[in-house]
């Protein structure tokens, strides 16, 4: 079975876990000066990555906590989680993860 | 009269009869007190039970025990005739601190399993790696076994022996499981 390191609670299982989608998506500051394109591509529009992938997980079934964590798509190994809030440490990860949560725009175009 | 409607609504779902398949034993527990405390902070105690301990351990004794199961969450359990004196002691030694305190005496079923083989029956339908490096005593978690969300105990002693919670609604299914797990047990 595949074990995800949750950062509370180290290696476990990859049933106790759901995917929450793509990680580092901010809510725009001002949702009200963007016009529909900018609006629907931050309520819909996601990174679909061949490859690395910054996502958002929950420790559901364990200590319930949301984490993130830089996925590979292809191969489904974990490179690395790390907490909310937190930037990724890892090369591959600053190739992929938004530099910060401004981009947002950017980053759903991508 | 209230004591008497509580004292009903606690039937035991399960009963108190003993399965004892390989040696195992797998047995309904008493009613118990059970709460759930979310706090930010781990200073201090409560009723005399630490917070400040790791994640996923367990502290106290077979009667009153806390389990932290995970940052600012911890799983209370004690004999239910202490149900109002820890909301007590919960009031007094948490005076000031934002946090929530809830009785779930009546959510919850325990079922001891107990004995050498007690962790092969657990594998059958928990994922955990539950050998004595990655689960020793004093460990407790929240996982799952089969399709049900469990919170795994395993107390004080050399001789595995393991508290299963599990919500009311799921305890026929895993009482059910770790019974016929139990048959399992020895085979191929
Ligand atoms: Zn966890």
């Amino acid at each position: 079975m595949l074990l995800i390191a949750c950062p509370y609670c180290g290696n476990r299982p990859e049933t106790e876990f759901r995917c929450g989608g793509q990680a580092h998506i901010a809510r725009p500051e001002q949702p009200g000066a963007l016009d529909d394109q900018n609006w629907s591509e931050y309520l819909f529009v996601r990174k679909n990555p061949r490859g690395v992938h910054a996502e958002r997980w929950n420790h559901a079934h364990g200590c319930g906590r949301w984490f993130n964590a830089l996925r590979d798509t292809v191969t489904d190994r974990f490179i690395e989680t790390y907490p909310m809030g937190e930037r990724p440490r890892s090369e591959q990860g600053g190739a992929t993860a938004p530099a910060a949560t401004s981009d947002i725009q950017s980053e759903a175009r991508a | 009269m209230l004591e008497v409607r509580y004292r009903t609504a606690r039937t035991l779902p399960l009963g108190r009869v003993e399965a004892r398949p390989a040696g195992v034993a797998i047995r309904p527990a008493e009613a118990e007190a059970r709460f759930v405390l979310r706090i930010r902070s781990t200073e201090g105690e409560i009723a005399g039970l630490p917070l400040n301990r790791p994640i996923n351990t367990v502290s106290g004794d077979d009667r009153r025990w806390i389990a932290r199961l995970g940052p600012d969450e911890w799983l209370i359990g004690v004999p239910e005739g202490e149900a109002d004196l820890l909301q007590t002691s919960a009031a007094s030694d948490l005076a000031g601190r934002a946090h929530s305190l809830v009785d779930v005496s009546n959510r919850n079923v325990g079922i001891d399993v107990e004995g050498a083989r007690a962790d092969e029956l657990l594998n059958a339908g928990c994922p955990l790696d539950l050998g004595e490096a990655a689960f020793p005593a004093g460990s407790a978690t929240r996982t799952l076994l089969g399709k049900a969300e469990i919170v795994l105990i395993r107390r004080a002693g050399a001789q595995p022996r393991y508290r299963v919670e599990c919500w009311r609604s799921f305890a026929t299914y895993v009482h059910d499981f770790l019974k016929e797990a139990g048959l399992g047990i020895g085979e191929g």
